[in-house]
């Protein structure tokens, strides 16, 4: 069994090589979606015996959640926003698998060198830290703001492969706040970018930075 | 010794004999060369002998230098490193009378002779000092023999500038060795070797650094190699050849050596050398590639192996200091051996590119093409010589870094810093490999291979037969050593010893023989099948005559030689990959008609570090001494009382 | 009696590595619905090829004629190093896979050499693009060994591989897997396979390894197909040896079993060419990075057990 969960964490880690150089917005899209439902499918290989239907209950939740609700919501943000097709990075692929492998070495040093409790899977901390990383590199070199909604969504996969290294069987309290805060934040960020492309026929964060006045000199006139 | 010291006088004398006769420059040739020559011959006795026995040879003589004694110190490492000294600098002075011919009376050949066998007396000195002091001058001779070689051809600004650039690396490393030795030799008595008390804490890290930028600018690793590939390929290309082949391993001499002095080392050390090493031999590899000049790619070549030498050592200091005495062996035995390989194969190819240089009037890749045809013996022993540099079996270039990898994969039982080393180690040799062989396949195919690109490349002629002798020594003593890995082991492990001490370790340098066994009898192998192929392949062929045509050409009926892949489009797709790091400049031509009748198009290889780092650090020290010209007056009379300001001054405080 | 055994290792590689293109094609014809050639089409032509009289251009010297020898005799000389189901071949020492992949260096040397002296714009680009994937894909090989030798702690490939057994699999499967993976794509990058390049194809443009062959004829070029098998077998060996432990302790099934399994990544390979198209040529790279990248984390992984 936990040979299965170590290759469903080898899965997970490559998944975000895959997102640091897939160049498609949809396909983007879902992978941040099968992460999600990887990652939560992963409490109920990870512990012992047969899962409680508690943690069933909410392992289904989370999979709806990430794995349909989601997608939904950011497919058809891209779609009416006219997103177009490609995540338009600001680095090159390679650079991106590099950093991405960079920061795999990085988080297994540093997941050795937390005093954490033994998790019983090997690599989870590593693996969490790596994805929270590869949601930082989609927030920090990518152009559009889809990609930064997606970086949000990594970040919180990260997460919560983290608490559940740190409770395997309690990850729930901490999951359910940060899985409302990141609800609300996607749904915030769905409706904002489909304003902000009605306003401005684009969603370039770039040229976003337009809007500020400091930018423009205009400052203080 | 005495034959040591033999040579050396030898060395000597012939310079003032050359620099003497130059009025008639055969006769300085004559007597450069056999000087050079003799006092090969003379040296090559005493190291061997020492080598292979394993006893240090000591001669003092009673005539005290300034803070020590004179003595002469002839221990393997020294020994080590003095054979390859008297085989290149032999073979280049019987090439350089061949090369040198066409330049009599044009320019001063006993001045050039005299100040190539002082280079070579003064690199001896280097090896064989045991006095800081004595050290110290023959290293300054090297510097100021090597300069003069550097500005043969000083009608050429590029020269010039080449021979700036250089003298100022040679004052600055000069510098930083002097306080070096002076930290060293704070607590003794005197400036010999055996007078040094070892240092602790952070005065020892203080020697090491100095004395790694202070040889290291001689060495050429990067960051410290922009005087590299301007100066050698500015000088005689046999000089090119010893500047290439042993001179810049006089720097990696003195870090052996400081590191000797500094027992017991500090772990970061270990490090820097290693990441210094990676970073090397990765980039010189790249900057190889992006060359436009053959002499230029040897030059970057040369970088990328002192990066791989340089690692070596990093990898055996790393593995010493935390408990792999095995790894740290091997890794050291690798650093020595590649150093030994490298002078061959890198003296070999600088004598190819200075034999096409002067047959062809240029060393411009996209200019040459098909001299394979018209020089096919020099052709010959320049893949020959490629094929070392690449590290290709059978040829010598693989026995050093294939030690060094044995050193890198014991890491695999360990855990931590030695597993992290080693794997660093490998990789980048791994990747600067196939960077090296992709460098060398352009470079040797836009030289030699193909149709000529020019007119002038077209009516190129062999070179000469004293040339051609020495190439083709070299380039048999690189298939021989790379055939004899084993054999040199005895060597290795006395140099090795006297140079680290180690002594469990040398079990294993002198296990690594089994796996070299196999690798010599796979290389013979690879020899006798290849001879097979061709028999068969003659067989084959029976009494049926082959049949000449036109290189297939697509169905375009006029190809021209200026339609051949060059150089520049070989490279394209890796330099364009790695664009962010060679930054080379290119104009690309804009179509805007239908029938665009002409376009050109160029590629320029930057001298990324010397654009990016020197000069805007340069500036600055310019401006910031700008600021004080208020105390140059010009005026004599001020100086001299700046002078005795000083004086008194310094008389105060000693009070 | 080893040796006997040894030698007929040996000579079953060099004789059958022509088959595996077969088996290759004839997966590729199933695909498109074809009967396809015969499964020893390789034979014929070779035997054919070694008949005929070659050509050579007026432009190429003897380093034309040396490519394909000195390709032929490395590439057998990397056989003799070589382990057959997980058994040595004639030699076995520390290291002895770094050797082997400077074997391949050379043999690539050799051709990229051959290729250049025709002085032919399409032999020079095959050249050049060659020397391009090899930058990739040396490295990822390299490190992928690595991985193998920590996995096993041994440092020679038959050490590895006679160490590698069922259990291996059961406590380092996800290295293992990605080992294969990374292999495989080098394997079909080295070998100038579907996504990196199309062996099939008839464009001189568009070629990476043909082109660089496209000037060679007679035995020359049967050396340089023979030789394109043996690559083939080396790079299917390596994977056949980490996927399939030695279950068995005889000598006779053992080798059966790595037979049928190296016609088993032909065949994959095969699949794998019909299934998918080619890469546009500046994404082969990136296909090699993602190796690398599979090679590296195996290592990681490994390094942190």
């Amino acid at each position: 069994m936990h040979t299965f969960a170590e290759l469903t964490i080898v899965f997970i880690i490559l998944m975000d090589l895959a997102l640091a150089v897939t160049g498609s917005l949809s396909s983007c899209i879902r992978l941040v979606a099968l992460q999600g439902v990887v990652a939560g499918v992963l409490p109920l290989l990870a512990g012992h015996g047969a899962p409680h239907l508690r943690a069933v209950a909410f392992a289904a939740v989370i999979i709806s959640l990430k794995g349909v609700i989601f997608p939904w919501l950011l497919m058809r943000a891209r779609d009416r926003s006219g997103a177009g097709k490609d995540v338009e990075p600001l680095i090159s692929y390679p650079a991106s698998i590099m950093l991405c492998l960079g920061a795999f070495i990085a988080s297994s040093w540093l997941g050795s060198r937390l005093p954490l409790p033994e998790a019983n899977v090997a690599w989870i901390v590593p693996a969490s830290l790596a994805t929270i990383f590869t949601g930082f590199l989609l927030i920090t070199t990518r152009r559009k703001a889809i990609t930064q909604v997606l970086g949000y969504l990594v970040i919180e996969n990260g997460i919560y492969i983290f608490g559940l290294a740190l409770f395997v069987e309690q990850p729930m309290m901490v999951e359910l706040a940060i899985l409302l805060d990141v609800f609300v934040a996607v749904f915030v960020m769905g409706i904002a970018i489909f304003h902000i492309s009605r306003e401005f026929d684009h969603i370039d964060t770039a040229e976003l930075s337009e809007l500020s006045d400091w930018r423009r000199g205009e400052y203080g006139k | 010794m005495l034959l040591v010291l033999l040579s050396l006088v030898l060395l000597l004398a012939s310079s003032m004999l050359a620099l003497s006769l130059s009025r008639n420059p055969s006769r300085a040739q004559d007597a450069g060369a056999y000087g050079a020559v003799l006092a090969s011959l003379c040296g090559l006795l005493p190291a061997g002998r020492v080598l292979f026995t394993g006893r240090t040879d000591t001669l003092s003589l009673p005539w005290p230098v300034p803070l020590g004694s004179l003595t002469f110190n002839l221990d393997p490492l020294a020994a080590f490193f003095l054979v390859p000294v008297f085989l290149l600098t032999g073979l280049s002075a019987v090439y350089g009378v061949d090369y040198l011919k066409s330049y009599a009376g044009r320019k001063p050949l006993g001045l050039a002779w005299a100040a190539f066998n002082t280079l070579t007396a003064a690199m001896v000195l280097v090896f064989t000092a045991a006095n800081a002091v004595l050290f110290m001058l023959g290293w300054e001779l090297m510097a100021a023999a090597s300069f003069l070689l550097v500005l043969f051809e000083h009608e050429k600004a590029q020269a010039r500038r080449a021979a700036f650039i250089y003298l100022t690396a040679g004052g600055t490393g000069a510098l930083m060795l002097l306080a070096a030795f002076s930290l060293l030799g704070q607590a003794s008595p005197s400036l010999d070797y055996s007078a040094f008390a070892p240092l602790t804490g952070h005065a020892a890290s203080a020697v090491f650094l100095l004395a790694l930028c202070g040889f290291g600018l001689k060495a050429g690793f990067i960051p410290l190699h922009v005087w590299l590939p301007e100066a050698h390929p500015a000088a005689p290309s046999q000089v090119s050849a010893v500047m290439s082949g042993i001179m810049i391993k006089t720097g990696v001499y003195g870090i052996i050596r400081v590191l000797g002095f500094l027992t017991p080392w500090q772990e970061w050390w270990g490090w820097t050398l290693l990441v210094l090493g990676a970073v090397s031999c990765l980039l010189g590899a790249l900057f190889a590639l992006a060359q436009h000049e053959l002499k230029r790619v040897l030059a970057y070549s040369s970088i990328e192996n002192v990066g791989i030498i340089l690692m070596a050592l990093g990898l055996g200091a790393v593995a010493a200091v935390n408990g792999a005495p095995v790894m740290a062996a091997l890794a050291f035995a690798g650093a020595l051996l590649h150093i030994f390989n490298h002078s061959l194969f890198k003296g070999l190819l600088f004598m190819g590119a200075g034999a096409v240089l002067h047959a062809a009037g240029t060393a411009e890749l996209e200019a040459l093409g098909g001299l394979g045809k018209r020089m096919p013996r020099t052709a010959l022993f320049f893949l020959a010589g490629s094929a070392a540099a690449c590290a290709l079996p059978p040829f010598n270039g693989f026995a050093g870094e294939f030690l060094v990898y044995l050193g890198a994969f014991k890491s695999i039982n360990y855990s931590g810093a030695p597993a992290l080393a080693g794997v660093i180690a490998g990789l980048s040799l791994a990747a600067a490999g196939a960077l090296a062989a992709a460098a060398f396949t352009r470079a040797a195919g836009a030289a030699f291979l193909g149709e000529p690109r020019t007119e002038r490349a077209a009516r190129t002629h062999e070179a000469g037969p004293l040339m051609l002798f020495a190439m083709g020594a070299l380039a048999l003593l690189c298939l021989l050593a790379g055939l004899a890995g084993p054999l040199l082991l005895l060597p290795l492990g006395s140099a090795l010893a006297s140079a680290f001490g180690l002594p469990a370790a040398l079990e294993a340098v002198r296990a690594s023989a089994i796996p070299l066994v196999y690798i010599s009898a796979a290389g013979l192998l690879l020899l006798l099948l290849a001879g097979i192929a061709v028999a068969r392949r003659r067989a084959f062929l029976g009494d049926k005559k082959p049949a000449a045509g036109l290189t297939w050409d697509c169905g375009y009926a006029a190809p021209s030689p200026r339609m051949q892949y060059g150089a520049s489009s070989f490279a394209q797709p890796l330099t364009d990959f790695f664009q962010p790091v060679l930054r080379k400049i290119g104009q690309y031509p804009v179509i805007s008609e239908y029938f665009p009748a002409k376009a050109s198009f160029s590629t320029e290889a930057q001298a990324v570090f010397y654009n990016s780092v020197y000069l805007p650090v340069g500036a600055r020290i310019r401006d910031l001494a700008f600021r004080f010209s208020w105390i140059q007056h010009g005026r004599l009379q001020i100086y001299i009382m700046y002078i005795v300001v000083t004086l008194i001054a310094l008389l105060l405080w000693k009070l | 009696m080893e040796i006997v055994k040894t030698l007929f290792q040996f000579l079953a590689a060099a004789l059958l590595a022509p088959l595996l293109p077969g088996v290759i094609n004839r997966v590729k014809a199933f695909f498109a619905g074809r009967r396809g050639q015969p499964l020893g089409q390789l034979y014929y032509d070779l035997f054919k090829l070694l008949l005929k009289t070659p050509v050579y251009s007026r432009t190429t010297t003897w380093v034309f004629k040396a490519g394909p020898i000195i390709g032929v005799a490395s590439l057998v000389t990397a056989l003799a190093l070589l382990p057959f189901a997980g058994r040595p071949s004639f030699f076995a020492f520390e290291g002895d896979f770094i050797f082997l992949i400077y074997l391949l260096g050379l043999a690539r040397f050799a051709t990229v050499l051959a290729a250049l002296d025709t002085g032919s714009a399409f032999e020079g680009m095959g050249a050049s693009r060659e020397m391009q994937f090899a930058v990739f894909a040396e490295p990822a090989f390299f490190l992928g060994l690595a991985a193998l030798a920590r996995v096993t702690g041994q440092p020679s490939l038959a050490g590895m591989f006679g160490a590698l057994t069922g259990d291996t699999w059961r406590t380092a499967a996800p290295v293992l897997a990605l080992l294969t993976a990374s292999f495989f794509i080098v394997l079909l990058a080295e070998n100038s396979r579907v996504p990196a390049d199309d062996p099939n194809t008839h464009l001189e443009l568009t070629m990476i390894h043909e082109a660089m062959v496209l000037d060679h004829s007679g035995p020359d070029l049967a050396f340089i197909l023979y030789g394109a098998s043996l690559k083939l077998w080396l790079f299917g060996a390596l994977i056949c040896s980490t996927v399939l432990p030695r279950h068995t302790g005889s000598w006779a099934s053992d080798s059966a079993l790595f037979l049928l399994m190296m016609f088993g990544v032909a065949a994959g390979v095969g699949i794998v060419e019909s299934v998918i198209a080619r890469l546009r040529l500046t994404k082969v790279p990136f296909m090699l990075i993602t190796a690398f990248a599979f090679s590296a984390l195996a290592l990681i992984f490994q390094m942190g057990r």
